[in-house]
């Protein structure tokens, strides 16, 4: 027998399918069109309905049905279509008409697939809840036992070491008499002093061409004029070579990936360069979505970006999961370190850069005896991404707390801590408490924190939660102009803004860091692995973490 | 805030001395514990300079258990002594006070004296983990020339408990400190001065930064970098593991436990070096308050303390007696027939240093290197 569905609609999808349900109120709207020419999904349409109007007037009721064409704004149910709740038509409403709600009982995932292609998606894992770094606190409050310092006038000094630290062992110092001298001529890493909070990667790609430029003014003006070292990672995809060849070099991390997208640019603007980047990150994996490689998909690969990257426009660039060359940890890791201090002469801090794994301190503990290796980078789960399936996202990776304080314990363990910083990303002011965040993954035993998702939401509005809203940087659809390509969408943005908000945010966060490291007495030294500080109210976390239950 | 107390001289004085310029800077509740560390002995150990003195509290049982052990291990005894216990009110009396006079085992005569260091060292360990557990045997020091008691209670009281104001022991570096008022379970380990192969130090304020400076050292590969019952005790081994183990002069502690700014350093001539220490021992960064009197090896006594102690210590003296003490009332004690004006109250960037005999007092000044 032939099926109904032909004639009932019985396989078409309601909205009570969708993740957002739009809320228009007709008595509002204008007609004015903004919305639906605004929405970067084409979720809603102007349409034209017939409706039946009832009317009664005089002293007795004289109902009087009437029809009249209509227009309206209407929700599509196409699933590629599906409103994605960035509000944009609400910001574009001049009456307040529209608004996307949030709806709990969606069934998205259930059917966001597609022609068998799985949901892919930008943004972060999809959790809500309050994650173990905002549980942590800081308990050790300094009372009358010892002076509490002034936030707001005592002398802070807020810096960290990026750079493979030599135990005093084994420095190169000699007794002279009463005072030490150094040796002529002996090799010392280079350790850099920067900021505890960094920039983490976002390519040049990832990023529109006017977030990307505002994060870098804004970098460069805390560095240059408000005296903060904040500093910043290229992401995979090279950087402008005009960029390359400044002064200003010295404030940026200039990462390598699996894709060596970038790097033909690279080399080439090596013998000009006037500045060494700050440090070079070689990355293995993203917290995103552990063992997968980067992707920046064809929609966004426009012509800025295939020049940088040295490839043709509208092809997808994915990256492959590992480095062609590794064949083992001592093959790829050390080699590829070695050859990459060597081409800036070993004057330039190497590191890699892993997703978080149970698997971290294996490598960490192999970079302990790496002399080369300048830092451990550890992305947790929580971290964020331009493109990747969303199972990749949801569920692979592991948190970044247990395996920053693993790996830190360890390194105590060998007596090490200081000499292999430890780099803690991943969901750092995931709900905006980055000082707070950062704080704790320091008490912890990270050396430095990285921010990637939080300086989008804060310095560019991005409109990206944990309820799967917008999350749309794999289609370079972003209706901020950040994570696009399409000129339309970006000169949305104004990077003179971005810079501005990048400057406030980290001004900021100073400020909060200096509150939270005042009470416990601390000011001279970044508190790394000053675990005592800390504490919990769930035990299970206390006890894992070794530090101290709370309640 | 606990106080500090210590001598140097060139003769021999009595640690009653000391207790009594304590008594002077009391202020309020203080029974929580007296620790006297005594170098340069005189009285009846005059005659032993050379030979390491083992100073111990211990039970019946682990007495017995301490004879042994030496005697098993090569040690053999030349003297022994015990203070003349006078039960006071307020000082619970454990069953054995002593401090023993060994003459090193048969195969370490001859060695090298840093080896000899290892050999007690690792025997004090050895010794404070057979009584750790059931607390049979507290072992505070053992090295030549040096002496330690530690009890609970009110240093006055503690001192009268000890004898010490009948007894003959004496010393010309002695350093005593009273424990401050906010400590209750007191254990004997965590009463100051500590002691390392050499160098003793106490301090008072509170150690903001103790946790990472205690496991960075817990790393360092060294069995003595243990204990750390009070928070201060890392001023010790920060001390031993830079003087001895790094081989850096003394005046070098300071750019350990407090490093100067960037902008500080580049006015001292050994700037490069000191830019590599910075970085290298950053978890060793104090960040006090603190103020921390210590002697070396060979001697010297020094004062020294981190910017937010607020109210510093003092020192004052005469040639052939100097006295350092956290308030100047004890220093007024110790040495009354000084010249005040000559009185140091070492700030922020300083460090007095005392060579031994008393006669020489520097201020080292951190800015000038």
């Amino acid at each position: 027998m032939e099926s109904a569905s032909r004639l009932d609609q019985n396989h078409q999808l309601t909205l009570k399918e969708f993740p957002y349900i739009i809320q228009w109120r007709e008595g509002r709207c204008t007609r004015c069109g903004r919305c639906t020419a605004v929405c970067p999904m084409k979720a809603i349409e102007p349409a034209v309905t017939i409706q039946r109007l009832v009317r009664s007037e005089g002293d007795n009721p004289t109902p009087k049905v009437s029809r009249t064409v209509s227009h309206v704004v209407k929700q599509v149910t196409d699933i590629e279509r599906y409103c994605i709740g960035c509000g944009t038509c609400t910001l574009v409403c001049p009456t307040d008409a529209i608004f996307p709600e949030y709806n709990f009982q969606h069934k998205f995932y259930h059917v966001k697939n597609k022609g068998g292609i799985p949901y892919m998606r930008g943004g972060r894992r999809n959790d809500p809840s309050v994650s173990t770094l905002d549980k942590l606190k800081f308990t050790r409050i300094s009372m009358l036992t010892d002076p509490a310092l002034d936030a707001g006038r005592h002398e802070f000094r807020i810096r960290t070491l990026l750079g493979r630290n030599l135990p005093a062992e084994h420095l190169p110092i000699k007794v002279d008499g009463d005072r030490l001298t150094i040796g002529a001529g002996e090799f010392v890493p280079p350790v850099r002093e920067i900021y505890p909070i960094r920039i983490g990667s976002m390519s040049i790609g990832a990023l529109s061409p006017h977030m990307w430029e505002g994060l870098a003014m804004g970098i460069t003006y805390l560095n240059e004029v408000e005296g903060l070292p904040v500093v910043m990672c290229s992401g995979e995809g090279g950087m402008p070579p005009s960029l390359l060849k400044s002064r200003y070099m010295k404030y940026f991390i200039l990462q390598i990936a699996s894709g060596y997208f970038g790097w033909d640019e690279i080399i080439r603007a090596l013998p000009d360069m006037v500045e060494d980047p700050c440090a070079i990150e070689i990355k293995y994996g993203q917290g995103a979505k552990p063992g997968d490689g980067g992707l920046l998909q064809a929609y966004k690969v426009l012509g800025l970006i295939a020049k940088i990257r040295g490839v043709p426009q509208f092809v997808d660039l994915s990256s492959p999961p590992t480095h062609q060359t590794q064949y083992s940890i001592e093959e790829s890791v050390a080699k590829m370190i070695q050859s990459m201090s060597m081409a800036w002469g070993f004057r330039v801090p190497v590191y890699p850069k892993i997703s978080g794994s149970k698997t971290a301190r294996a490598v960490l503990n192999n970079l302990a005896r790496n002399p080369y290796a300048a830092a451990l980078c550890i992305d947790g789960e929580d971290g964020g991404t331009g493109a990747a399936y969303n199972v990749s996202m949801d569920k692979m990776g592991h948190p970044i707390a247990t395996n920053i304080r693993d790996c830190y314990l360890d390194l105590v363990k060998q007596g090490k801590q200081n000499e292999l910083p430890l780099i803690a990303a991943g969901g750092v002011g995931k709900t905006g408490s980055l000082a707070a965040n950062a704080a704790a993954l320091i008490m912890l035993g990270a050396s430095a924190v990285d921010i990637g998702k939080y300086i989008m939401q804060t310095a560019a509005g991005c409109f990206g939660d944990e309820h799967n809203r917008c999350n749309v940087c794999n289609l370079g659809r972003c209706p901020r102009g950040i994570t696009t390509q399409d000129p339309k969408l970006y000169r949305r943005l104004d990077p003179d803004k971005v810079a501005e908000r990048v400057v406030e945010v980290f001004k900021s966060a100073d400020v909060e860091l200096k509150k939270i490291f005042a009470p416990l007495g601390r000011s001279t030294e970044l508190p790394i692995g000053m675990s005592d500080a800390l504490g919990v109210g769930d035990k299970d976390i206390a006890d894992r973490l070794s530090i101290s239950y709370v309640c | 805030m606990c106080r500090l107390s210590a001598i140097t001289s060139n003769a021999y004085f009595s640690p009653m001395e000391n207790i009594l310029a304590l008594e002077t800077m009391k202020e309020g509740h203080d029974g929580s514990g007296l620790g006297l560390m005594l170098k340069d002995l005189g009285g009846p150990f005059e005659e032993f300079k050379g030979y390491p003195v083992l100073s111990a509290v211990c039970s019946n049982q682990g007495l017995l258990d301490l004879d042994e052990y030496m005697k098993a291990n090569g040690f053999k005894e030349k003297f022994t002594w015990a203070p003349n216990i006078k039960n006071v009110p307020g000082v619970e009396r454990r069953e054995n006070y002593l401090a023993k006079v060994y003459d090193y085992p048969e195969s370490y005569r001859d060695k090298p004296m840093t080896e000899k260091e290892d050999l007690l060292m690792n025997t004090r360990l050895a010794l404070r983990k057979i009584g750790e557990t059931d607390e049979s045997i507290f072992v505070f020091s053992f090295y030549p020339d040096v002496l330690t008691l530690k009890e609970v209670g009110d240093p006055l009281h503690v001192g009268e408990f000890f004898g010490l104001d009948k007894s003959d022991i004496s010393a010309k570096i002695i350093l005593a400190q009273g424990r401050q008022n906010t400590n209750y379970a007191i254990y004997l380990y965590s009463c100051h001065p500590f002691f390392i192969q050499g160098y003793g130090t106490m301090t008072n304020g509170e150690n903001t930064a103790f946790v990472p400076i205690r496991e960075y050292l817990s790393g360092r590969g060294n069995p003595g970098y243990i204990g750390y019952n009070s928070d201060s005790e890392v001023f010790t081994h920060i001390l031993h593991f830079t003087n001895r183990t790094l081989g850096y002069p003394l005046h070098y502690y300071k750019d350990v436990i407090t490093p100067l700014k960037e902008s500080e350093i580049e006015m001292r001539s050994d700037a490069a070096a000191l830019r590599l220490i910075k970085k290298s021992l950053r978890p060793l960064c104090i960040d006090g308050p603190n103020c921390v009197i210590g002697f070396t090896p060979d001697g010297f006594v020094f004062m020294v303390q981190d910017a937010k102690k607020l109210r510093p210590g003092a020192v004052g003296g005469k040639p052939g007696k100097y006295a350092l003490m956290s308030e100047v009332c004890g220093v007024d004690r110790a040495v009354p027939d000084r010249d005040r004006t000559t009185d140091i109250f070492p700030m922020k960037y300083d460090t007095v240093i005392i060579a031994p005999g008393a006669l020489e007092v520097k201020v080292w000044n951190q800015l000038h290197g």
